[in-house]
């Protein structure tokens, strides 16, 4: 199995403190993965560096079948390579309506002039219905995002991660302020997504990565301290002393 | 004649000496007098400077004698000499007053400009120190080689200042009148490197030219051969050149061969060609050629005739001065003195940056550290200075002794500013919390209502605040070097309101919580520090910082409404350039602008309007590199 | 969605266009030179202008209220504007006018000798005898009117890539754009720079051509050319606004970092945004200055963008209808009160002459809006029409305002 994204030895050093630290990571085509680890392990640093927000000091990252450099790239660029990124609280536009957030989301052309030339086709009506079935949002189509509870901006946005289709979902705490039920949901979407892509889901709530039973990557002040599932890695003495022996 | 106006009151007080004392009378001086007369009565050029010399060797009454003889002062009565003194006479020998009704004598400009060399070199040597001073003063304005011949023999001099300006003024007339031209190379490499103007001055005439025109090589000393077309004698100069020394006929410009062919109009056409058709310029030319052909004009310089004469002559820079070794000296020394020049003239402008530095650092100090705490642009800002800068004026409308009112004005436009800064926070700023561009906005509504109010309170004529006569003058180092006092006190206040600042941040409670709240206002909120109220009081601290600003800028330009809106900007970019949050950001982005805007003035002085835009370029450019300033504010939180 | 036309799904394009050509009806209808001529020739000439101050509005709205730009240099583009075709109104005219008296001559002029003549007209106060380069098309009409949209919008693109580019944002970027009117102003300023420094243009009211129609019908004209440009502006502006193009420009005022992971080039969308406000703004400046007869470069200064700033706040952000409301009234006031026709108020012992205090009074007002009506005028109408907005920003003050508030401010 090829990989579809991989981190060479990239370091980030931030006034001195280093958030990263010769991190190497790589993931499949089609694989689902959790990332743990205490609070300032570096999650958000390394997500910040896929998504292009931060520019690592040294180090590679390459994407897909090319083994393009992601590095050259800005963030509007590397979303339209493929990569999504949901946000730990719900990042969505609330003065406008969720067919309007939805339709911006859908894979299209991305550019100012392709923008204002496009028009919205029955397909297009079509496949925001769809989502916006398909996250439960279908009676709530037409009102503004602002309206919505926080619940309901969760799945908005995940509704929207879907609409562009990525081919890697990078999920920072899905279940944060989630409901039971909700967790339950969540945990088949990503479980299904995860067939057709790569899914990158940092967490910190065991229960939930024990619910994902995934391969789990523990970082700790800035690299990986172990790999493998989570009965490996909690068997690991060196997770236990940093991160689950408190 | 200059010199007599200094040189005259100290006779005079000399004489009121000798009327008090006439014992001391000069039987040297009588003598000399009674033999000679008839040369006194008839005095010639040529032969006179023995018996003047001798005379002022006499001592002070001679002197007295030499002085009122070239004031025209100085008649003959009974063989004897006296002097008249408005009615009053008296002998010019001994003193003595005297009745009766002399014959004035009137020597000649010649005869005079003796007797004054012969005052002057008296005066040198003479024993009041304040006399020899204002000697030397007349003779560095206007001295020849008598002059320079008496100065050598004056330059000892007990009073070593006087006898170091006795030097340089010995070495500057040698260079000016020395007839020896090794004497004169040696006095000009003595001098080398120096920056003074008299110095200056001395070169210049030596290295004055004049611009010749020849076919061959000219005699003389050779400054410089020129090709027409250059950057130094442009085509249109040396063809002007050839038609004034007659090597050429007057070229025919395109106004005078309309002009001649008005003149020459017949029957509604010109050299045969109808007038209608003269809005083309070779149809000018065609009419012009048959009018010359014609004998009806005269013939002009053609394109190759000039191209002729200017391919035949040559263009040479010639000295006046003929000795070119006194030249290459001159010029080498000339060199030396504009490389120095140009250092101190590098040294007074970093002087005058940093005073300008300073005023900016000053307007700007406030706003940064509103903007850093809040993250709010106060628009109004610029009214505050305004505001204190009015306060100061008040004060002294108040307070007639302007020191005491300077002391007063300080802290009153601190506390004046400050209250106005709470106001405006806690009636406005903090309603708008977290929306920097709505802030911005209703600042600038509060900016104009400010400036209108104080257009009608104070009028629209501007206002002058009057610095203290001790902060009056300037401080001059030498030629070049100077600074005016005010500028010298603003920075020292600027520095101590970095000392201020630094001390609040970095010692007190206030400047712990400031740096709480700027880091992570959050974080401070649930450690209890209240930051609505340090909010407040920063907001306070700036607006008061920028009363006291517009004191000392009030200092030195007018007070007007406007005045804040000159510095607003600047302020702005200061903030902007330094980076947010720091006031070694503010110091640094201070001197940058202050600094900046100094050196492009200094290379396109004659227009400071381009010297502002070019600025604004600089910074919008500079933003580019550095969007958070030269000193951006630091960690994580700063990326966001 | 279903597909209806245009002007339905946005009725208050309708609306607005519908009062605007009963507006210019109107006045058609009193003025001297087509009607009753109940409305003397200065008014109708400050009613044009009030509506080429409104195009600008609308521009300014676009940047700001759409794009959350605070643009506080959009009259550079305006004074640009009027500065291109001020250039040919006055060469036009100029030229017009020397060649009759050159005609009187004995002898007909070259072409050098009419330039030649023509320059020292326009350029002999700031003791100039060479015509600038940037004159050079000065002569065709076709040209400064292809330089009017042309030079606007090429500064706007170099100054908005480069500000967007380095991702200065907020509060920075509103000095910046500031900074850039204010260096355009200073250079203008400047004898050399070959706009005749603070003389500025003048005589711009004199059509060249057009000398025997008369300033009452001239007027009549150009506020009819005001309105269609206001009318094809605001038009443009409601459709770019509308659809997923303004849905995106919205989205990037709301939240930049998110549109950008959602692939959207958001320097492009600033980019195009500020450019075609710039150029509509430029137009208005074209249509403006002839009516005022002269530009010099102090329109250009800041104070006269805070201004147009100001307009749209009062009147109503983020609507397009409000920034055209908030530049009508507020400068039909302006103009009321400092032209010394409103009557005085008699308070004991002080008379408030409105000349005085009417600065004053738009301040504090400007505040007054800002703090209790950030919507402004156009706030009225949504609540008339019942669309009571959402919260947007539903979350409580507390630590999460931080980085809201970080956000905005830094670059």
């Amino acid at each position: 199995m090829s990989a579809l994204l991989e981190v060479r030895g990239i370091s980030k050093t931030f006034d001195g403190f280093k958030a990263i630290n010769n991190l190497s990571f790589s993931i499949g085509a089609a694989e689902l993965r959790a990332v743990i680890g205490p609070n300032g392990a570096g999650k958000t640093t390394f997500m910040d560096i896929v998504t292009g927000k931060t520019r690592p000091d040294e180090g590679e990252v390459l994407w897909a079948e090319g083994s393009k450099s992601l590095l050259r790239m800005n963030e509007a660029q590397i979303a339209r390579e493929g990569i999504g990124r949901k946000f730990q609280r719900p990042t969505v536009f609330e003065d406008q309506t969720v067919a309007e957030n939805l339709t911006m989301a859908l894979k299209a052309e991305r550019g100012p002039l392709a923008v204002l030339r496009w028009r919205p086709s029955p397909d297009s009506e079509a496949r925001v219905a769809e989502l916006a079935a398909e996250v439960g949002l279908s009676d709530h189509i037409e009102r503004k995002a602002g309206e919505l509870s926080h619940g309901q901006k969760q799945w908005l946005e995940i509704g929207m991660l879907l609409a562009s289709d990525p081919r890697l979902l990078l999920v920072d705490e899905p279940a944060a302020g989630m409901t039971l039920a909700e967790r339950e949901q969540t945990t088949t979407l990503l479980c299904r997504l995860a067939e057709t892509r790569a899914v990158v889901v940092v967490e910190h709530d065991m229960d939930f990565v024990r619910r994902l039973n995934c391969r789990v990557t523990v970082l700790h002040q800035g690299s990986v301290l172990a790999e493998g599932s989570l009965d490996h890695v909690t068997r690991n003495p060196d997770v236990i002393e940093v991160y689950l022996g408190r | 004649m200059p010199r007599f106006f200094l040189i005259a009151p100290l006779l005079a007080v000399l004489m009121l000496a000798g009327l008090a004392a006439p014992a001391a009378a000069n039987p040297a001086l009588e003598t000399l007098i009674s033999e000679n007369i008839d040369q006194i009565d008839q005095p010639s050029r040529r032969t006179v400077e023995p018996l003047v010399a001798s005379i002022a060797a006499t001592g002070p009454e001679g002197l007295a004698l030499l002085q009122a003889w070239a004031d025209r002062r100085l008649g003959l009565l009974d063989g004897r000499a006296v002097i008249a003194d408005g009615d009053a006479l008296t002998d010019a020998a001994t003193g003595a007053p005297v009745t009766g009704d002399p014959k004035m004598l009137r020597p000649n400009s010649g005869v005079r400009s003796v007797i004054e060399a012969a005052l002057a070199a008296g005066a040198l040597t003479d024993p009041d120190p304040a006399r020899r001073a204002a000697a030397l003063d007349s003779l560095s304005r206007s001295a020849d080689a008598e002059g320079l011949a008496a100065l050598r023999a004056a330059l000892d001099d007990p009073d070593p200042a006087l006898a170091a300006r006795k030097a340089r003024l010995e070495r500057l007339l040698t260079i000016r009148h020395d007839p020896d031209s090794a004497a004169r190379v040696a006095a000009i490499e003595d001098m080398a490197g120096d920056v003074g103007l008299d110095f200056r001055a001395a070169l210049n005439p030596l290295l004055a030219t004049r611009r010749v025109v020849s076919t061959t090589e000219p005699q003389g000393n050779i400054a410089d051969e020129l090709s027409p077309g250059s950057k130094d004698l442009p085509r249109e100069a040396a063809i002007a050149l050839l038609i004034q020394e007659g090597a050429l006929d007057p070229a025919l410009t395109p106004a005078e061969q309309r002009a001649r062919l008005v003149a020459n109009i017949t029957n509604g056409s010109v050299g045969g060609i109808p007038v209608a058709q003269l809005s083309d310029p070779t149809a000018r030319d065609r009419a012009y050629e048959a009018l010359e052909a014609a004998g009806a004009v005269p013939p002009a310089a053609t394109a190759a005739e000039i191209d002729a004469a200017l391919e035949t002559h040559r263009f040479f820079d010639l000295y006046a001065e003929p000795d070119p070794a006194v030249t290459d000296a001159a010029k080498a020394a000339q060199i030396r003195a504009q490389v120095r020049l140009a250092a101190m003239q590098g040294i007074d402008l970093a002087l005058d940056a940093l005073s300008l530095a300073s005023i900016y650092f000053l307007a700007a100090i406030g706003l940064a550290i509103t903007f850093g705490v809040m993250r709010v642009i106060n628009m109004a800002h610029g009214e505050f200075i305004m505001m204190g800068a009015y306060t100061g004026f008040t004060v002294q409308t108040l307070i007639a002794d302007r020191t005491l009112s300077l002391i007063v004005a300080l802290p009153l436009a601190f506390v004046v500013t400050f209250g106005a800064g709470v106001v405006l926070y806690r009636l406005v700023i903090r309603h708008l919390a977290h929306r920097p561009l709505e802030t911005l906005l209703a600042t600038f509504g509060v900016s104009i209502a400010l400036q209108q109010l104080a257009k009608n309170i104070f009028g629209t004529q501007a206002r002058p605040l009057t610095a203290p006569t001790w902060l009056e003058g300037s401080i001059v180092i030498n030629d070049v070097i100077g600074i005016s006092s005010i500028r010298v006190a603003i920075f020292v206040l600027a520095l101590m309101f970095l000392a201020l600042f630094l001390f609040i941040m970095k010692r007190t409670r206030l400047g712990l919580e400031v740096r709480a709240v700027t880091q992570n206002p959050g974080m401070a909120a649930s450690m209890g520090i209240n930051p609505d109220r340090i909010a407040m009081m920063t907001f306070g601290l700036g607006s008061g910082i920028a009363g006291i600003a517009g004191v000392a800028i009030g200092l030195f330009a007018q007070v007007t409404s406007e005045l804040g809106q000159q510095y607003i900007v600047q302020s702005f970019m200061t903030v902007v350039v330094g980076g947010v949050g720091n006031i070694w950001g503010t110091l640094a982005g201070a001197t940058l602008i202050g600094g900046l805007s100094k050196v492009i003035e200094s290379l396109n002085p004659s227009n400071t309007l381009a010297a502002q835009t070019f600025m604004i370029l600089f910074i919008i450019i500079f933003i580019q590199f550095r969007p958070r300033g030269i000193i951006p504010q630091k960690g994580r939180a700063a990326e966001v | 969605m279903t597909r209806t036309p245009f002007v339905l799904r946005h009725p208050s394009v309708l609306v607005v266009l519908t009062v605007l050509a009963v507006f210019t009806a109107a006045v058609t209808a009193g003025s001297a030179a087509y009607g009753s001529g109940a409305i003397p020739v200065s008014m109708i000439k400050l009613l044009g202008k009030t509506l080429c101050l409104a195009l600008a509005a609308v521009a300014m709205d676009l940047v700001w209220g759409y794009l959350g730009i605070l643009s506080l240099g959009q009259m550079a583009f305006f004074g640009l504007g009027g500065y291109m075709i001020g250039q040919w109104l006055m060469y036009a005219r100029t030229e017009t006018i020397v060649a009759a008296q050159l005609a009187q001559q004995p002898i007909p002029a070259t072409a050098q000798e009419l330039q030649d003549a023509v320059t020292n007209q326009i350029f002999g106060v700031v003791g100039s005898s060479e015509l600038p380069l940037v004159w050079s098309f000065a002569h065709s009409l076709t040209a400064q009117l292809i330089l009017v949209l042309a030079v606007p919008g090429l500064l706007a693109l170099v100054f908005g890539w480069l500000a967007f580019r380095s991702r200065v944002n907020g509060v920075y970027l509103s000095i910046l754009t500031q900074a850039m009117t204010l260096a355009l102003a200073l250079w203008l300023f400047q004898n050399d720079s070959g706009f005749r420094g603070n003389n500025g243009l003048s005589g711009l009211q004199n059509i060249p051509g057009l000398d025997h129609v008369g300033q009452a019908t001239l007027s009549v004209w150009f506020l009819w050319a005001s309105a269609l440009a206001l009318a094809l502006g605001y038009a443009l502006a409601a459709w770019l606004v509308s659809g997923k193009f303004g849905s995106v420009v919205r989205a990037i005022r709301d939240d930049e970092t998110r549109v950008r992971f959602l692939g959207y080039p958001v320097e492009g969308f600033k980019l195009a945004v500020f450019t075609i406000a710039a150029m509509m703004t430029a137009v208005a400046g074209a249509l403006y200055y002839p009516q005022a007869g002269i530009i010099n470069p102090a329109e250009l200064m800041p104070i006269a963008s805070i201004y147009l700033a100001v307009w749209v706040a009062i009147g109503g952000r983020g609507r397009l209808y409000g920034a055209v409301i908030g530049a009508v009234i507020v400068s039909l006031l302006s103009s009321w009160f400092t032209g010394g026709r409103a009557p005085s108020i008699h308070l004991p012992g002080y008379v408030v002459n409105w000349v005085d205090w009417w600065q004053v009074a738009l301040g504090l007002t400007f505040v007054l809006v800002t703090l209790f009506a950030p919507k402004g005028i156009a706030g009225l109408f949504d609540r008339l029409s019942g669309i009571l907005p959402p919260r947007r920003h539903g979350r409580d003050l507390g630590p999460d305002q931080g980085a809201l508030q970080e956000k905005e401010a830094t670059a």
